[in-house]
């Protein structure tokens, strides 16, 4: 027998005047092998026309539908009801701007995010299209893609309990970004660098361990591995600044 | 109405529109960007497999060079391609990807020595040469002389995109996401500009430019079933094919991938393939060497799909609840090959279908993927029949892929025509002064206001998602894999009726801000009649060249149609205009692509001939000039330097 699904869903619109938070209610026949994409498809296309979220590749690969499926933040696209119980509760991802109802702005955050950490390769050199390229071992290319395989959907930020009290906190996602640079031999920044951008409470000392980022994270991106490997740099880069220090 | 001034505008911020925004800023112009959604989550994206470029770093791609690579694109589009631009495409991709690397893609590199690999069906241990240590290594793609992609894992897109926006990111350009491009503001044939709705609010600006420029990727989604995101709904080729001036070219000319996923037609890439990975049938036999006995499961796309479905046909499918399907095997290729270098299709599995690959089948079938058709542009990316407006990418009939593109060819076509085609927009905006005409905007920016008013009170009854469905279905149903005259006729026709009924469409629901329903409205038109063009142009096309398959013509006749077919809709017009312009300068003559099978019927004029009507009769099509003569890139005869032509001399 097919389930009847039920799903209470935040409702917002903060560009409509008057308009509170609530919750809706809409109930679904469920298909073999439904997911979240085609569920609020069919939610919008027949019964609130009105209803906004976010959904591109539909793959889980462009991280655009990250929102809380009964209160934890993964993908819509790749949660099957299935797997769910018949009642489903959707909120839009807490910490980031909310857009309207499930769509919340990761876009602009992330590229600012982006801006802040300077997230591209740090070289004097300049492109010469004549010269063959410079080598790498493929281990190394292999780890900076572990870390670059990050789709930016914000699941990790939305389940971060400091960034919920530290708004410029960079979360995990800010902080394995700064790993796969520091673990490309393309980017020059020294040590002393990254210990500036990093050792603050909004960077890799505003984590407090919880690792929720880790437990959420819908590519298994290794987390626990890229903030030690953070920490112990800068504990040479402070080392490093201490000698400095030292000097004057 | 807001007016917006920048020297280039760039309508969609995947691959190809990025790095074209960065050739302008690059010439210290200020670009301004525009995008449905945030640059990152563009469709580019979800590219898995890699980017073709003649490196020739592994051992398997020894001797490969960009004359190789061209040969191969130009038997891959059936002869429909534009041979100079492929040309142009084959030179650069090498330096594409070097500069890719520098940017910082984290390319998979050569590891010197032994390893085992699948080639054809058979384990075989290949030595990788230790001289070549560390540089940009590459995979085996279908119907393709050598290992020639490149890629990072199966995340190419992903980390060359990542790279990309970095790079826009550092250099500041100006990036204004959901935001959707309506129409261009033009006059006189030049375009000024666009007007463009805000996906946040609902507001509606112009943006007046020196140069535009439209990258928003492919039409895929008017199929329903397909691996594309689902914001590929041909708005860019509705922003120029709406002008009444640009042609679109080759829309019939639509791209099955062999391999999307049963549910849900999500791609798994090529690469699995190229890796390895076999087709097999109902009774797991595997099928493909009887049918293509030299590149196997690694011929054409247009090719393998076709062989698929005829297989199928032959009651060789699996049934399912979703309908018939095969199965891709990577069984053998092993737990760790598919949870490192496969490991995004690894998940698409287990999460979409629930299928562990390393111990089950994987269900497939042949779904739409790719449209070689678009705005048809000049070599330089100026668009026939307007000054001032661009298009490159999958948007864009550049034409490197004819009537087939081959895999791995898209990825990296979207990088070099950004660097190829960006120059030339640089170029273009630095010696035009800025018109910013606000009457003019006015003028086109009350046509959507009046248009978003028409879909908001009229008293029709038409459900604009019900409408896109049926748009859907008589494409699957009859502008598919095969065609025949009687289908396209059904779908012509009942497509000239959904045309009918499209300013019937009323928006049901009208909250302020983003209104989804609004936006699919706004788009509808455009889909409707891009439908029309693909339907229509397949059933004038009265021959079967790459992926255009007409069962009731089933040769490629090289004697009528070794042509381009262009469509234009005048405004106001109730049909499209179609004509056609030779393909190029032909260097390589037509010839047999050594796989496919299939008649020929051999054109009747020498290439001189051919070659000596190109220039004036794409002209009169609404081709701009450009700096340097045509033909002028195509270093003549270079291929017979290359086997197997070496001993056929």
């Amino acid at each position: 027998m097919a389930r009847t699904l039920t799903f209470k869903i935040f409702r917002y619109n903060p560009t409509k005047e008057n308009d509170e938070p609530h919750i809706d209610t809409f109930e679904l026949e469920e298909t073999p092998r439904l997911n979240l994409f085609t569920a609020l498809h069919r939610i919008r296309e027949k019964q609130a026309p009105d209803l906004m979220y976010d959904f591109v590749c539909r793959a889980g690969i462009c991280g655009s539908c990250a929102m809380m499926i009964n209160g934890r933040p993964t993908l819509a696209c790749r949660t099957l009801t299935a797997d769910l119980a018949d009642t489903i509760e959707l909120y839009p991802l807490p910490f980031f701007k909310l857009l309207g109802d499930l769509s919340v702005d990761t876009g602009v955050w992330f590229h600012d995010m982006a801006k802040r950490l300077e997230s591209w390769i740090h070289t004097t050199k300049e492109f010469d299209p004549t010269a063959q390229e410079e080598r790498m071992d493929n281990a190394t290319a292999n780890k900076i893609y572990e870390s670059e395989r990050c789709i930016e959907c914000g699941c990790c930020v939305a389940a971060c309990a400091t960034a919920q009290v530290y708004p410029d906190f960079l979360g995990a996602a800010g902080l394995n970004r700064i790993g796969r640079f520091m673990f490309d031999p393309r980017d020059t920044r020294g040590e002393q660098e990254w210990f500036e951008l990093v050792s603050t409470d909004i960077g890799v000392f505003g984590c407090i361990g919880m690792m929720a980022c880790d437990d959420v994270c819908p590519k298994d991106l290794p987390l626990l591995e890229v903030f030690s490997y953070i920490r112990r740099k800068m504990n040479s880069g402070v080392k490093v600044a201490v000698k400095e220090m030292d000097l004057t | 109405m807001k007016v917006i001034t920048t020297d280039v505008l760039i309508i969609g911020a995947g691959l190809a529109g990025e790095r074209a925004a960065i050739a302008s800023a690059q010439a210290g112009l200020d670009v301004t960007m525009l995008s449905l959604v945030p640059p990152r989550r563009s469709h580019s994206a979800a590219a898995q497999g890699g980017m073709q470029a003649s490196l020739g770093n592994s051992v398997k791609g020894k001797g490969d060079n960009p004359t190789v690579h061209w040969l191969d694109t130009v038997k891959g589009s059936d002869w429909g391609a534009d041979q100079e631009v492929a040309r142009i495409f084959a030179d650069n991709a090498p330096i594409a990807m070097r500069e890719m690397a520098h940017f910082g893609v984290p390319w998979n590199r050569v590891e010197g020595g032994p390893r085992d690999v699948y080639i054809k069906g058979k384990k075989t241990t290949i030595v990788e040469d230790d001289e070549k240590e560390g540089l940009i290594t590459a995979r085996d793609f279908g119907g393709t002389a050598k290992w020639r992609t490149c890629y990072t894992a199966d995340g190419t897109g992903h980390t060359v995109l990542y790279a990309m926006d970095n790079l826009a990111v550092q250099l500041d350009i100006t990036i204004h996401d959901r935001m959707e491009a309506l129409s261009l503001i033009h006059e006189d044939g030049e375009c000024i500009g666009a007007i463009v709705r805000s996906l946040r609010d609902g507001e509606i600006m112009a943006y007046v430019s020196k140069a535009t420029a439209i990258a928003t990727g492919g039409y895929g989604r008017l199929y329903g079933e397909s691996t594309n995101a689902i914001i590929n709904e041909g708005t860019g080729s509705w922003l120029a094919l709406q002008t009444g001036l640009v042609p679109l070219g080759n829309m019939e000319a639509v791209q099955f991938h062999p391999t999307g996923i049963v549910p849900t037609d999500i791609l798994v890439t090529e690469g699995c393939r190229g890796d390895g990975g076999l087709l097999l049938d109902v009774d797991e036999y595997r099928f493909m060497p009887e049918y293509e006995p030299e590149k196997q499961e690694l011929a054409s796309r247009d090719v393998v799909s076709r062989r698929m479905k005829q297989h199928i046909l032959k009651g060789k499918g699996v049934q399912s609840s979703y309908g018939e399907h095969l199965w891709l095997d990577l069984r053998h290729l092993g737990e760790k090959h598919l949870t490192t270098k496969l490991r995004e299709v690894y998940d698409i599995c287990m999460f979409f279908i629930g299928v562990n690959p390393i111990k089950e089948l994987i269900p497939v079938r042949p779904t739409q993927h790719y449209s070689m058709g678009g705005i048809r542009v000049n070599k330089d990316g100026h668009a026939y029949g307007m000054k001032g407006l661009f298009a490159l990418g999958e948007v864009a009939c550049w034409d490197m892929h004819g009537f087939n593109r081959l895999g791995g060819n898209s990825l990296a076509e979207t990088v070099v025509a950004g660097m190829v085609v960006g120059d030339e927009i640089a170029d273009y905006a630095k010696a035009t002064e800025l018109k910013a005409n606000v009457s003019l905007a006015e003028k086109f920016g009350k046509e959507q206001t009046d248009l978003i008013e028409h879909l908001l009170t009229n008293s029709g009854k038409e459900d604009v998602y019900a409408l896109r469905d049926e748009i859907a279905e008589l494409l699957k149903d009859h502008v598919h894999i095969f065609r025949t005259g009687e289908g396209l006729e059904k779908a012509v026709n009942g497509l000239k009726e959904i045309l009918g009924r499209v300013k019937n469409v009323k928006v049901k629901s009208n909250p302020p801000g983003m209104n989804p329903e609004l936006s699919q409205a706004l788009r509808i038109e455009g889909m409707a009649k891009q439908a029309y063009i693909i339907a229509k142009g397949a059933l004038l096309r009265t021959e079967s060249r790459g992926a255009h398959t007409r069962e009731d013509y089933p040769a490629r006749d090289d004697k009528n149609w070794l042509n381009r077919t262009l469509a234009t809709w005048k405004t106001g017009a109730d049909e499209p205009e179609f004509s056609y312009e030779p393909v190029g300068q032909l260097d390589l003559p037509p010839g047999d692509r050594g796989y496919g099978g299939g008649q020929m019927i051999d054109m009747d004029l020498s290439l001189e001939a051919y070659n000596a009507k190109v220039d004036a009769e794409q002209k009169a099509l609404g081709k701009h000039e450009t700096s340097e003569p045509i033909g002028v890139k195509l270093p003549k005869e270079a291929w017979r330097e290359e086997s197997p032509y070496k001993d056929a001399k």
